[in-house]
């Protein structure tokens, strides 16, 4: 199968006068890393939202496994396997690791208009969650409430979470953030092993991780696409240079 | 067993071993008491539902409790006055059945919480509180001007009504049925708390992207939550009419809706046995208080205030610590 799993045609969005997202058109193809980067306010976030369903484009259409996913909300998309870890942590807080990651089963099963049986022993969803806590390297918190978490293994329950929903496309949105470079470069080779499982479509800040993981390099600059390509075409791209990579990357 | 279960279990052991010494030593009133606290906490642990679990915060839950009310008193003032209450199509009679009075209160106070939910849920926070607080007194003005059921006057039933095999004029007797519908519920929600539902409720609370983002939708939840929670203060208010064997607008008002919403946070906002405590301590306070002022609530206010800004966790949060949420 060489169909894109994600598809996005001619997406466009206006704050007002600001165009946020103009004619956006890319894909995410089955087995890859499709990184997105671009200077703060290009609309990276923008486009994550209208591509996991928070924010409706103004005009063209999103396409998810074959299927225009562009009418249904966050919730639908995600129960068709679209998986989504965000920049800032949005977990339950007062929830232990444990129950975070159960939750995230349950929404990938189904049955939560269950009232009666203790969710915490039910065998199906507590092993969808400790195996993906397992991945992450979480286990030993399980028992840990989440807001008490440093903000690294925040990221990685995000993440553990994701994989709970058992995914057919990952959207992440700078998991990196403020891992600091042990963390960083842990969650970069467990990244490299994710993409086989299912395509990222992977927004982040932290250059040396971009250009270690991402067969594709998007580059988002005022609302617009400049430029997709492999790390090396994006590297020698004369506009993306002037653009972007100039300033921050010595 | 955490501390939180060593107080819950305290705290029933009070419930019932006041009663007895009452009985004991001869004091029909505290045995009143003690019934109005348990179906006062019933209906807060109605209220926690929504509020504690879905964070929720219900202004208007008077108007299941009234709609509870109205359905015994509806149902009773037709048999003891032996009309029946429809002839066409199909001759419906009042009832003097406790069973029956509490599946209608159960039926009409969700079926009226569906309509509410359907209506208020869309909104949150302060529009929230105040769509559920218009419901609340639409429902109120509703009961004053409607004349058929005794207007502001409220309606009157002269006995109480029946319990198959008990003596419901007992004091004792009505009293051991209230604690029995109190702790089957109070054990049905500790049951919810922790099931699949609970932890997508609550989840929802905590974080609606979360929930979203896991493929659940929290609307439908929050309309489910909100409905179980109108139940069950709708049957506190049928057993509330039957203790006082009176019905009266007031059920209805926002005040109610008000005392309702302090007996939780008193208690202890999500914690399973904190309606009972804060229902529990109301009426202490009230008695006690009472007796010395009639300006009692001036302190209620002063402890209220205490628990807003020092202990959040309301009584039972403050002697059982943090809630503990893994087993």
């Amino acid at each position: 199968m060489t169909d894109p799993v994600l598809v996005t045609h001619d997406i466009c969005k206006s704050f007002g006068a600001l165009q946020a997202s103009r004619d956006i058109s890319l894909d995410l193809r089955p087995g890859e890393i499709h990184a997105l980067i671009g200077p703060n306010g290009a609309g990276k976030s923008t486009l994550i939202k209208q591509i996991a369903g928070g924010l409706r484009p103004d005009r063209g259409t999103v396409q998810f496994l074959g299927r225009d996913v562009t009418a249904l909300d966050t919730a639908a998309r995600a129960r068709m396997g679209l998986a989504r870890t965000f920049q800032i942590s949005a977990l339950a807080m007062e929830y232990t690791v444990l129950q975070n990651a159960v939750l995230g089963a349950l929404g990938a099963r189904g049955g939560v208009f269950r009232f009666f049986g203790n969710v915490l022993k039910d065998n199906d969803l507590r092993s969808a969650a400790e195996a993906a806590l397992d991945r992450v390297g979480l286990s030993d918190q399980a028992g840990t409430v989440t807001g008490e978490l440093s903000h690294g293994q925040r990221r990685l329950l995000e993440v553990a979470v994701a994989l709970t929903l058992r995914p057919k496309a990952f959207l992440m949105d700078e998991p990196m953030a403020g891992l600091g470079a042990d963390g960083s470069k842990r969650l970069t080779g467990f990244l490299d092993g994710l993409r086989d499982e299912a395509p990222i479509l992977l927004v982040e800040h932290d250059m040396d991780a971009v250009f270690a993981l991402a067969d594709r390099i998007s580059v988002l600059v005022y609302g617009q696409i400049i430029a997709t390509g492999t790390a090396a075409e994006i590297r020698e791209n004369p506009e993306v240079r002037k653009a972007y990579l100039g300033e921050e990357d010595q | 067993m955490n501390r939180e279960t060593i107080i819950n279990l305290l705290i029933a052991l009070g419930l019932i071993a006041v009663p007895l010494w009452a009985i004991w030593a001869d004091e029909p009133f505290i045995i009143t008491l003690a019934t109005k606290v348990a179906i006062l906490a019933l209906a807060g642990v109605g209220l926690n539902i929504a509020l504690g679990l879905g964070g929720l915060v219900s202004f208007g839950h008077a108007a299941f409790f009234g709609i509870g009310g109205y359905a015994m008193g509806i149902l009773a003032s037709h048999a003891q006055n032996y009309t029946p209450m429809m002839e066409w199509p199909l001759l419906i009679e009042g009832t003097k059945s406790m069973p029956v009075i509490w599946l209608v209160a159960v039926l009409a106070s969700a079926l009226a919480a569906l309509l509410i939910g359907v209506l208020s849920l869309r909104t949150s926070g302060v529009y929230f509180i105040m769509i559920t607080l218009a419901f609340g007194q639409m429902l109120y003005y509703f009961a004053i001007s409607w004349p058929a059921y005794g207007g502001e006057d409220g309606l009157s039933i002269y006995v109480r009504n029946g319990f198959p095999g008990l003596n419901t004029l007992d004091p004792a007797q009505f009293l051991a049925l209230c604690y029995a519908v109190l702790f089957v519920v109070l054990f049905l929600s500790s049951r919810l708390a922790k099931s699949a539902f609970g932890l997508a409720l609550s989840g929802a609370r905590q974080n609606e992207d979360r929930l979203r983002t896991v493929g659940i939708e929290p609307f439908r939840l929050r309309l489910v939550a909100f409905v179980i929670s109108g139940a069950v203060t709708g049957l506190a208010g049928a057993l509330y009419a039957d203790l006082n064997r009176f019905v009266s607008p007031t059920m209805f008002s926002w005040h109610m809706s008000g005392e309702i919403m302090v007996f939780v946070i008193l208690g202890g906002v999500a914690r399973l046995f904190g309606p009972v405590a804060g229902a529990a301590l109301f009426i202490v306070m009230e008695h006690l208080l009472g007796g010395i002022s009639e300006y009692w609530q001036v302190f209620l206010g002063l402890t209220l205030l205490g628990v807003v800004l020092f202990a959040r966790g309301g009584l039972i949060g403050t002697l059982a610590g943090r809630k503990v949420t893994h087993d």
